[in-house]
């Protein structure tokens, strides 16, 4: 993580004056403020939604489909439990899917991308190799066929998820490596004689901090899509588990007639995805120095 | 370049072969009796040795797969368990249907994209430029299925009442409105980025300069000089949509009820019918890789450095 300083104390300290840090440069654009504003409310809902929960998630309050009833605020869903309730129940579980997915992928990924990218040779061949077989599936498709037969499970979701982002992020941290290594510090690391894990732990990995955390923001919107869409095609989360994609699944029939238990889920979906998206735009503009194109 | 070409098309192959290997693997390779897996704790054991006999499970695995990988060479799909049909028989239609959806949304996609894209470009950090960018990260960032459902909730019949929401088989045109509509907004933003991008690029360049200077109508400088050149990175950005959509369609289809390989998918799995499961990934991986391929000569095509070293 880039440790961010106090400017003053940056600006004594070393003369060439270092550039600001990716969160802060990444601020100053207003995408990033609106992406964090976003995502925080639906981080929001979902964490502290089960505690204000008017009922229980699998309490029945209303008949099926049914709305306008008192006490009820949003009606019933395809079973008759209260659609706030399951609503607010609902979204820890995709934030929790979600980032553990994003978060195992993105550092395995981080550790191939580095060792190829560093050692090169044979090895860096060989896991590039699989890498471009494990980027042959669609990422949805290859969550579907695992799951085909052995069931939707928690851990597999997540491991699949996970495995399917390996690839993507490997080939990103790979690109960022072979350019770290051609700097003088590591040549001169190498030449005191450090350790070739130390190296890559304590001088590279450092340095491609930045596409790492817009790797990191850009799985992690993937991540929703995907623990969301699965949930939705009944390959996520089983019921009577209260969770947005599921929710998606169980009353969509009824859209029609109440299209709360449907809106409501889909609404929070977006806002997240949104929110997630705004931020690694504005850290990926920050990472490339879109702001200081312009200063020239 | 042709050499480049035949070593990617030997790579395309052997990609397809190792995609089988996990195919396979997730399917019929299981830990355990995979017999008893596929159909369940409350099979009887008539079903179970039917099953085990269709499959050959009571081969070694690796002879299992040589036996299904030369059926699969030669055509031989295997049987679908649910409904008894051969399954190369059975996916004609749905592949059909699934093709034309897609083709359908590529044809709606890719000229707007591209039209919007060049415009913005020419109006680069004006109104229109902000708005279209801010569209499509907006666009890009929200999962296809719940684009669908949203344009269901505001077009549907529980909204504005424009066009029906699911499928029927005697439905009339306007129910292919809005699975296509939907696709075209999931593949239509990194098209616009792209073309927009590469316009802007390649206005700036010197050559366009050159013909402004000697005084062309800034029409022709577009359409001569500007245009022909943007083309190549783009095509590889539209190939590359289009390789996505061979996986974005399962969701939607399933969404609008749309009777294309999506659905049968999702229906296999439903039914854990193994051969149309096998069947149905092998066919969107083999897509998917093929139209990947065709990008990545597109861009080799499209490079003039490639295009014209040894040559």
């Amino acid at each position: 993580m880039s440790t961010p300083s106090t400017p003053t104390a940056e600006a004594v300290a070393a003369p060439p004056r270092r550039r600001p840090g990716l969160f802060r440069t990444a601020w100053r654009f207003g995408r990033t403020k609106v992406g964090v504003v976003l995502t925080a409310l639906v981080v929001l809902v979902a964490v502290v939604g089960p505690f204000v929960a008017p009922y229980t998630p699998t309490e029945f309050v209303a008949k099926p489909f049914e709305t306008g009833v008192d006490g009820v605020l949003f009606g019933g869903d395809n079973r008759g439990r209260d659609v706030l309730t399951r609503f607010l129940w609902g979204g820890w579980t995709l934030l929790v899917l979600a980032g553990a997915a994003a978060g195992i992928g993105v550092a395995a990924g981080t550790v191939v991308g580095i060792v190829a990218g560093y050692q090169g040779g044979w090895l860096d061949n060989a896991l590039m190799r699989v890498n471009d077989v494990l980027l042959a599936f669609p990422q949805l498709i290859a969550a579907l066929l695992v799951m085909s037969i052995i069931g939707p499970q928690v851990w597999l979701i997540v491991a699949v998820i996970a495995v399917s982002h390996l690839p993507r992020v490997a080939r990103v941290i790979r690109e960022a490596t072979r350019k770290v290594i051609e700097q003088d510090y590591v040549k001169a690391a190498e030449a005191i004689g450090l350790p070739r894990t130390r190296i890559m732990a304590v001088e590279i990995l450092p340095n491609v901090t930045s596409p790492l955390l817009v790797e990191l923001g850009l799985r992690l919107t993937y991540s929703i899509g995907v623990v969301a869409v699965l949930g939705f095609l009944g390959m996520g989360l089983q019921p009577p588990t209260a969770d947005w994609g599921l929710m998606i699944n169980e009353n969509r029939q009824g859209m029609a007639v109440q299209p709360w238990a449907v809106a409501l889920p889909v609404t929070a979906i977006a806002v997240l995805t949104i929110g997630a998206n705004l931020i690694t735009d504005g850290l990926s503009r920050a990472a490339i120095g879109i702001d200081r194109g312009v200063e020239k | 370049m042709t050499r480049l070409i035949v070593v990617r098309l030997l790579f395309g192959a052997l990609t397809l072969w190792a995609v089988s290997l996990v195919v396979f693997a997730a399917t019929q390779a299981l830990p355990g009796d995979a017999a008893q897996l596929i159909l369940g704790r409350d099979a009887t054991p008539e079903r179970l040795a039917v099953l085990r006999e269709q499959l050959n499970l009571g081969e070694p695995v690796a002879v299992q797969y040589m036996q299904w990988l030369q059926g699969i060479v030669q055509g031989d799909l295997g049987t679908s368990f649910s409904n008894r049909r051969p399954v190369a028989e059975y996916l004609a239609s749905p592949v059909q249907s699934s093709l034309t959806l897609m083709g359908l949304s590529a044809l709606v996609a890719t000229p707007v994209a591209l039209a919007v894209g060049a415009f913005s470009a020419l109006r680069r950090d004006r109104a229109f430029d902000h708005t279209s960018s801010m569209g499509t990260l907006i666009v890009a960032s929200i999962p296809e299925f719940v684009v669908g459902i949203l344009l269901i909730l505001l077009l549907g019949p529980g909204g504005l009442d424009l066009f029906p929401s699911v499928y029927a088989r005697q439905g009339g045109p306007d129910q292919w409105i809005l699975p296509v509509l939907t696709l075209s907004l999931a593949v239509a933003p990194p098209i616009v980025r792209m073309m927009r991008a590469t316009m802007i690029e390649v206005l700036e360049s010197e050559y366009v300069q050159q013909a402004r200077l000697k005084g062309m109508s800034e029409r022709l400088v577009l359409w001569r000089h500007a245009a022909p050149n943007a083309i190549g990175p783009v095509a590889q950005v539209v190939a590359l949509q289009l390789a996505w959509l061979a996986g974005g369609v399962v969701a939607i289809e399933y969404l609008f009820n749309f009777p294309g390989v999506g659905k049968v998918l999702m229906d296999a799995i439903a039914n854990r019918d193994v051969p149309l499961i096998q069947a149905v990934v092998l066919l969107i991986a083999g897509i998917y890789i093929l139209v990947n391929l065709v990008a990545d000569v597109i861009g080799l095509a499209a490079n003039p450095k490639v295009r014209v070293a040894n040559r």
